[in-house]
């Protein structure tokens, strides 16, 4: 207790200084324009980096993807139109990336629908039955419900190292592999099992997650519903069916609308996993953005920005779509 | 929480339905629970495990559990510890030697025991080394002094530095704005939270290059204000500290005027205390942010001095020849502060995501 009074004593000076400084700058303001307006003077730091750095940047995307060469300063890039746009949707055949002009943004856009569908299933699924599970009486569950949440919290680039390392050629999962008979692999050299393991990875990083409102979404269910449910004779299966999902509904509505517009945003996990690769394959819109308009040699910010809006714009569609969808199965 | 109880575990271990034994359910949840658990940490202990091992220990297949290193034994009369091997002799016996050199499919071995007696010449077929689990601090440390193309103290500077400083601004400005947009009454209040809140699907992803226009501009392309600064407005703290707020009565506030406090007085002295439980998920959130950020570090840092760890440690594992020893070690030096961070706040981040959807 002493030692604590002692670190007030010590820490009394860093409250009060802030307060007296500020203050002395403050108090004429305040006199001058009354309380009430003072709310300007808090919400505007905020204001000022939010309009530099985000609101300015989104008007000026526009101008951009309507812009060529590969200046940076806008008065030195001429004006285009919509030639980017033409460009990146130039295509004999939008099925095929190959007949496209820009065929890297199309296979992008492929791989990230082909990406976007088996993740977020994925963490749908192991999501719900992770919660399902916790949310039984089990011993422990302060520890298993962390054991699931832990992978969450590291960096996409650990989680990518971590992966890399168990699934290189001369690596455990191989080792694995082969003391149950199985064909060792070059696992993150295989077209057909790249994108496989881009999906588990991802999965199982962010999957904790989503299991965590779920299980906030089951506990929230109250329990003389069960007790209803059982004096009516209820099965487990009915229970599930008929209490557990109606009102689980809204819940699993958040985590697929939080994971659907994560998925098709996806690029630091992969990008140190594969780098994009083998080839193409596992290469999705916004490696696109960033090697076109920053890694590539010739940086082309137009195009770059041209496809950053498409991107925007597809996300947009997303969360307008569920929040339509969201009102009906709420209505409903 | 509602719903269930958790039970001890001896009423775990006495636990029967049916009375005859453990139910089907019951048997596949800790199934589940038991696989679940091998496949979320396996990896990670595997990671750690690895990174104790030497470079030579890591190309062994298939690779070790733990950590082995061939045993060195110090003998009169060298300079250096020598390699132990033990010897199949002609004889079939077997003898413990120390390798003096190798000289194509010879090796010229002494006995450690008594080197008096003078070499011996043997295949280096008939040896086979000695190991001992012996852990290769190495990994660690080398990276600390010197290490070609990968200055991770610096680095580790440089992600401290922008951790701390850009967690501090975001917890100052986002907890001004919270409080100007729950407990002032000023035309345009509400349009701003909307276009705060608005913003938050929008992701640094879609706006990269005029965003990388105007750092670029203001002089910020390579240094590390241009990655702190860009990202300090978050909407979700901004949401989140506004929501906690709206729960601190007015009444407080107008005490304090009445007693003559100016309002910067209320904000810094009676608002932020209150919302410490607030601010504590946010700065919690923030480090975690910071602390992983990825892509607009790279876009930004192009100059290896000024790296964060995660684009450092991303350049290291991408040269042409990987040397997984140092970036497994540094990798396991990553995630050791988030996983602390984890192990003393978990209540507060696993409560604070179930409360507020984000992360």
């Amino acid at each position: 207790m002493r030692a604590l009074g002692i670190l007030d004593e010590l820490a009394r000076p860093l409250i009060l200084l802030p307060v007296a400084v500020v203050d002395r700058i403050l108090t004429p303001i305040q006199k001058h324009v009354g309380i009430d307006k003072m709310g300007y003077f808090f919400v505007l730091p905020n204001l000022l980096i939010f309009g530099i750095f985000v609101l300015f940047p989104m008007l000026l995307n526009f101008y951009y993807a309507m812009t060529g060469g590969t200046k940076l300063f806008p008065q030195d890039r001429p004006f285009v139109g919509l030639e980017n746009f033409a460009t990146l949707f130039d295509c004999d055949d939008f099925l095929s990336p190959n007949s496209c002009q820009e065929d890297l943004f199309w296979r992008g856009i492929s791989n990230t629908i082909q990406f976007v569908v088996f993740q977020v299933s994925g963490i749908v699924l192991f999501s719900l039955v992770t919660a399902l599970v916790l949310n039984r009486k089990i011993v422990a569950r302060g520890f298993f419900r962390s054991v699931f949440f832990y992978p969450v919290l590291l960096s996409p680039v650990v989680v990518a190292l971590i992966w890399k390392w168990v699934l290189q050629h001369e690596g455990v999962l191989n080792a694995i592999v082969e003391i149950f008979g199985g064909e060792s692999k070059r696992w993150l050299l295989d077209t057909n099992w790249a994108m496989f393991w881009v999906v588990f990875v991802s999965v199982w990083a962010l999957m904790g997650f989503y299991t965590l409102i779920l299980l906030a979404g089951l506990q929230s269910i109250p329990p003389e519903l069960y007790e209803a449910s059982s004096i009516d004779g209820a099965n487990h299966w009915q229970d599930f069916r008929f209490v557990t999902m109606p009102l689980l509904m809204p819940t699993m509505f958040v985590v697929l609308v939080l994971s659907l517009i994560r998925a098709v945003q996806m690029f630091d996990h992969i990008f140190v996993l594969t780098g994009g690769g083998p080839g193409t394959r596992t290469q999705l819109m916004v490696q696109y953005i960033y090697t076109t308009g920053f890694s590539n040699q010739i940086q082309l910010f137009g195009l770059s920005a041209a496809a950053s809006m498409v991107l925007g714009i597809s996300l947009l569609v997303l969360t307008l779509l569920q929040l339509r969808l969201g009102n009906q199965s709420s209505l409903a | 929480m509602m719903g269930t109880e958790r039970i001890s575990i001896s009423q775990f271990l006495s636990l029967r339905s049916g009375g005859a034994r453990i139910n089907t359910a019951d048997a596949l949840t800790y199934l589940y629970l038991t696989f679940g658990t091998v496949l979320m940490f396996g990896p990670v202990l595997w990671l750690v495990a690895s990174s104790f091992k030497t470079q030579a220990g890591l190309v062994k297949y298939p690779p070790p559990l733990l950590p082995y290193q061939q045993v060195q034994v110090e003998v009169e009369g060298f300079d250096k510890a020598l390699p132990l091997f033990t010897v199949a002799m002609e004889d079939g016996s077997s003898r413990e030697l120390a390798q003096i050199r190798r000289v194509g499919i010879e090796a010229r071995m002494i006995d450690p025991e008594d080197p008096a007696a003078g070499e011996t010449k043997v295949n280096i077929r008939q040896r086979e080394p000695v190991e001992e689990v012996k852990l290769a601090w190495e990994n660690y440390l080398d990276p600390l002094v010197e290490l070609e193309n990968f200055d991770f103290v610096t680095y580790l500077k440089n992600s401290v530095l922008v951790t701390t400083v850009a967690t501090a601004i975001t917890l100052v400005i986002n907890s001004m704005a919270a409080f100007a947009l729950s407990k002032y009454q000023f035309k345009g209040r509400d349009a701003i939270f909307v276009l705060f809140i608005s913003t938050l699907m929008i992701p640094i992803t879609v706006i990269l290059v005029p965003v990388f226009l105007v750092i670029t501009t203001i002089g910020w392309k390579n240094n590390l204000w241009g990655v702190i600064i860009p990202g300090a407005a978050t909407p979700t703290g901004i949401f989140l500290l506004r929501q906690y707020m709206l729960t601190i009565p007015d009444e407080l506030l107008d005490a304090a005027r009445i007693d003559g406090a100016s309002e910067w007085h209320i904000y810094w002295r009676i608002i932020l205390p209150l919302a410490r439980p607030a601010l504590a998920v946010l700065a919690i959130f923030s480090v975690m942010w910071r602390w992983n950020d990825f892509l607009w570090p790279l876009i930004v840092l192009s100059q290896n001095d000024l790296f964060t760890l995660q684009v450092g440690l991303n350049a290291f594992q991408g040269e042409l020849q990987i040397q997984w020893h140092y970036v497994l070690a540094m990798t396991v030096v990553t995630l050791l502060p988030i996983t602390l961070v984890f192990a003393f706040l978990q209540r507060f981040i696993t409560t604070g995501i179930a409360t507020t959807g984000m992360k």
